[in-house]
């Protein structure tokens, strides 16, 4: 025993604990300020500086600006983008709020495949609604007469953005309708108050926040994207798609940074009245709070059960036609089946795109969630300061910039000739790295819920038995958020597989990555090989997430001995 | 078991213009349990983190053993520490629970302080169980286990009965405190709990607002409270409001005889309900009558509430064992509240 004691005092005094730790958590948070301020802050400063004080001759400066506001062609699409983005904001929203409502509050059979056909959207571009939507209502479409006008136009624009929102806004009232307090219910019923009003004064007031949120980031989503409008706008041009052909197709880089700059508008605006309500709304929901679960109700069940097979029709018809027309052998003349639109390699670039895609996805999977959840427990779990707090700061920017300004911006700032960095441009690794700060700030809100969970002394009893912080972050931290990394990991996969908005300022004829295969194949004429490019892309999105949740919940089930510690 | 005696020097730590700690000065002897004791937000866990590192003091010193750690991190210091919530790992077993601070030891060495550790805390045969298959009475004491195991000279305890039912924790802190004398390491227990304070401590440190109030034993604590609010705080009792007459007291219309009769000229008298008597059969000092408003049986104790006659609308309270309770006629009673037992607070 004694020598025991003499053999753990000499080793607690030699370990030089102390300064890997400092080095671990300083090191890591200046590194990420390093990562943030080069990735997120400096293109947008880039791109602020070539709108205002740009080379007029390329559309920048004040008086281009000016110009530029004030004339008739911008008011004009202007008015386009936002009567479309409204548009889809109606129809989205409360089809998505009675579709969580389902979800959430009712006793409607078969959740789990209903919400997986839901999300069906998220796994390919936003091109693809577009695509499907042409082989159903185009000139040639099989259901051609229902719009005499031709889709082309605000109509298309409209469908196809709402069933590429459509997710997004579900997945944000999901969660605002995901917690109920089962007492308040129970306490309405025992006043005597109707199903109507228990919604009216319960449900609403709490899940009210969530439709504003999911409709400012529906309109978002809309303003700021060019891959719907660019398939079936026809001649209703939108601003979004004037930013991608003054940068892309002129050369006007101050005029693309303009409109980059006034597209920041409405995600700032939206952004910082949400988290102004977030705030009040905080603590809704107390911690003795009972879980509501719905009962049976045939009438109810039966109408939300409607809905829900409707909105699920229309996502599997536009997706199963955008998927047949791919399989086609030559629309609408020969309708007999083959593979012919997947002979992508007589296309330039065509099975590259595809491979660059994987690489794109998987570097960005990996790299980013790692570097995303180290970050998040260097920001959760150490000591507060300046550092951290400015880090917050940058990480939460990219939630409130969208793909295309990220995208002008990386334009702006590392094709800068005298940017040391400017190496990278035109590389798999810039696209890597922009797709990891675009899709940043969910992943590293995901990262910091499940650390937040975790008990805040785990760290102070790793320090007093003398444990390096990082080995405990390994042994401890890292097992128990396993299944939030992998969720991390399918998102950044997902997102960097689908993703146009950003890449398609970035990319050079060796980094072309799929979705921008689909847009360039589309452009070109050939809808099949966008279509089967786009069915390849949501194949390979799917069945990744798929398999992910197999190992996340294979995971959970080899935890389980320990997991039920959370019930404690 | 090598251990440490504790030295504070006005320990200082403000939150912004929240004064957590404000000049806290302690002595703790080797081998001395004592309990920092308080009502939630006194600054006893501030204390009990900054002697940890885990928070850094504005001001003052901290000596293990003459030793200076007040600006030594964590890791330098010499300590294993129980917290509220035991932070018990969950994704590893007991042993691995146990073995966590033990890595430099080498396996061999390792496994045996496990299996020794177990056995001290009476948990051999389940170190292969995670923490969530364990009560909390077994979790608190393998996060003992842990924070004993590298043997650290001085053990600090953050609220270690606070997650478990009252059932065991009288069981558990009798356990504890016979295992720490066995030990002989020097302890400090963070508690609000003035009964386990009472049953544990050698010493007790009385906080509120950031400064010790008193630091006695826990009868001196009881019986002699240095302020107003450690007499409130500890134990329940009565107060009147006084005005100095040279040995006695003017309580309203009545005048009451001191023991220790103090300089101020008023003040408040305190006295504890058990040291009040109710209808004595011996003649007493500061005898009065007054009216019985209520009483409650507690089970091993009757409590009456009363009013002095010539006191009207002051409720006071008296305690005694159920089977002292004096023959009753009526509402009208008899008290004395002996002078001895009146302590004089300015």
């Amino acid at each position: 025993m004694e020598q025991v004691m003499a053999m753990i005092r000499g080793a607690a005094r030699q370990r030089p604990a102390d300064r890997a730790d400092r080095l671990f958590v300083q090191g890591g948070q200046w590194l990420m300020l390093a990562l943030l301020l080069l990735a997120v802050l400096l293109p947008l400063l880039a791109m602020l500086w070539r709108g205002i004080f740009g080379d007029p001759s390329q559309g920048g400066g004040l008086a281009a600006a000016a110009e530029l506001f004030g004339s008739a062609n911008f008011r004009w699409l202007l008015g386009n983008s936002l009567k479309s983005a409204l548009a889809v904001v109606l129809i989205v929203v409360p089809l998505a709020y009675g579709f969580a409502y389902a979800l959430q509050r009712t006793c409607v059979p078969g959740k789990g495949v209903l919400r997986g056909i839901s999300l069906l959207p998220l796994f390919a571009p936003s091109m693809l609604p577009g695509i499907a939507l042409i082989y159903l209502f185009g000139n040639q479409g099989v259901l051609r007469d229902i719009f005499p006008d031709s889709i082309y136009g605000f109509w298309g624009v409209v469908l196809g953005q709402a069933i590429y929102t459509f997710p997004h806004a579900l997945m944000v009232l999901l969660s605002a309708l995901a917690l109920a307090d089962a007492r308040l219910f129970d306490a309405a019923s025992s006043m005597g108050a109707s199903p109507w009003r228990a919604f009216r004064s319960i449900t609403w007031p709490g899940s009210r926040q969530g439709v504003f949120a999911a409709g400012c980031l529906v309109f978002t989503l809309c303003i700021t994207d060019f891959g719907v409008p660019v398939v079936v706008g026809g001649d209703y041009q939108v601003l979004a798609l004037e930013a991608y052909k003054a940068v892309l197709g002129q050369q006007q880089f101050g005029r693309g940074a303009l409109i980059g700059l006034f597209l920041l508008l409405p995600a700032l605006l939206s952004f910082t009245v949400d988290l102004w309500l977030r705030r009040r709304q905080r603590d809704a929901m107390g911690g003795r709070a009972q879980a509501y679960v719905a009962k049976p109700h045939r009438r109810r069940d039966g109408a939300f059960m409607l809905l829900v097979l409707s909105v699920c029709a229309v996502l599997l018809g536009v997706f199963g036609m955008a998927v047949y027309s791919s399989l086609v052998k030559f629309w609408p003349y020969d309708l007999s089946l083959s593979l012919h639109n997947y002979a992508f390699s007589e296309l330039p670039g065509g099975w590259l795109a595809y491979r660059n895609s994987l690489t794109l996805a998987i570097a960005s999977a990996v790299f980013g969630s790692a570097l995303i959840f180290t970050g998040s427990y260097l920001l959760e779990k150490t000591r507060q300061s300046p550092l951290t707090q400015t880090l917050r700061l940058l990480c939460f920017i990219p939630m409130a910039v969208p793909g295309l300004v990220l995208g002008l911006g990386y334009v702006f700032f590392f094709n800068l000739p005298n940017n040391p960095l400017n190496g990278l441009y035109g590389s798999l690794t810039l696209l890597v790295i922009c797709t990891v700060a675009h899709f940043l700030t969910t992943a590293q809100m995901t990262a910091a819920t499940a650390l937040r969970q975790l008990d805040s002394e785990f760290e102070a009893a790793a320090l007093s038995l003398k444990v390096p912080l990082f080995s405990h972050f390994l042994r401890v931290t890292l097992p128990m958020c396993l299944p939030a990394l992998l969720d991390i990991v399918r998102y950044l996969f997902v997102s960097a597989m689908t993703t146009v908005s950003a890449v398609i300022f970035l990319y050079s004829p060796d980094s072309l990555v799929a979705s921008v295969a689909v847009l360039n194949m589309d452009d070109a004429g050939n809808v099949g090989g966008a279509a089967a490019m786009s069915t390849l892309i949501l194949l390979t999105s799917a069945g990744v997430s798929l398999l992910l949740a197999g190992a996340s919940r294979g995971l959970l089930r080899r935890s389980q001995a320990w997991r039920g510690a959370a019930n404690h | 078991m090598a251990t440490v005696d504790l030295q504070l020097h006005a320990i200082h730590k403000g939150f912004g213009t929240f004064k957590a700690l404000d000049g806290v000065s302690l002595d703790v002897a080797a081998g001395e349990l004592v309990c920092l004791l308080g009502p939630s937000g006194c600054g006893k866990t501030t204390l009990l983190r900054c002697i940890a590192g885990l928070e850094r003091q504005d001001n003052g010193r901290i000596l293990f053993s003459g030793r200076d750690v007040s600006l030594l991190p964590p890791q330098a210091r010499d300590y294993g520490i129980l917290f509220q919530s035991y932070a018990l790992f969950p994704n590893l077993t007991v042993c691995q629970n146990i073995a966590y601070g033990l890595t430099a030891l080498g396996r061999e060495a390792s496994r045996n302080r496990v299996a020794e550790m177990l056995d001290l805390v009476g948990l051999t045969g389940s170190e292969h169980k995670y923490p969530a298959q364990l009560s909390g009475g077994q979790q608190q004491r393998v996060a003992l286990a842990r924070a004993l195991a590298p043997s650290p000279s001085l053990l600090l305890l953050d609220e270690p009965m606070s997650a478990l039912d009252a059932q065991v924790r009288e069981h558990l802190c009798i356990e504890l405190r016979s295992l720490q004398r066995q030990l002989g390491i020097t302890t400090l227990m963070v508690t609000h709990n003035q009964d386990e304070a009472m049953l544990m401590a050698d010493r007790i440190a009385v906080m509120n607002q950031g400064r010790v109030e008193q630091y006695a034993a826990p009868q001196a604590i009881y019986d002699a409270p240095a302020t107003p609010f450690v007499a409130e705080f500890v134990g329940q009792g009565n107060w009147l409001p006084y005005q100095r007459d040279g040995a006695h007291a003017r309580v309203g219309g009545l005048s009451l005889r001191l023991a220790k009769p103090g300089h101020s000229e008023q003040g408040r008298l305190f006295c504890r309900p058990e040291a009040v008597l109710v209808n004595p059969v011996s003649e007493q000092d500061n005898l009065f009558s007054a009216r019985m408003r209520d009483m409650t049986f507690l089970g091993n104790r009757c409590r009456l509430s009363f009013e002095l006659d010539d006191l009207p609308g002051h409720a006071l309270l008296a305690e005694m064992a159920p089977e002292a309770m004096p023959q009753l006629h009526g509402n009208q009673i008899r008290v004395a509240l002996p002078p001895h037992s009146l302590q004089v607070f300015a």
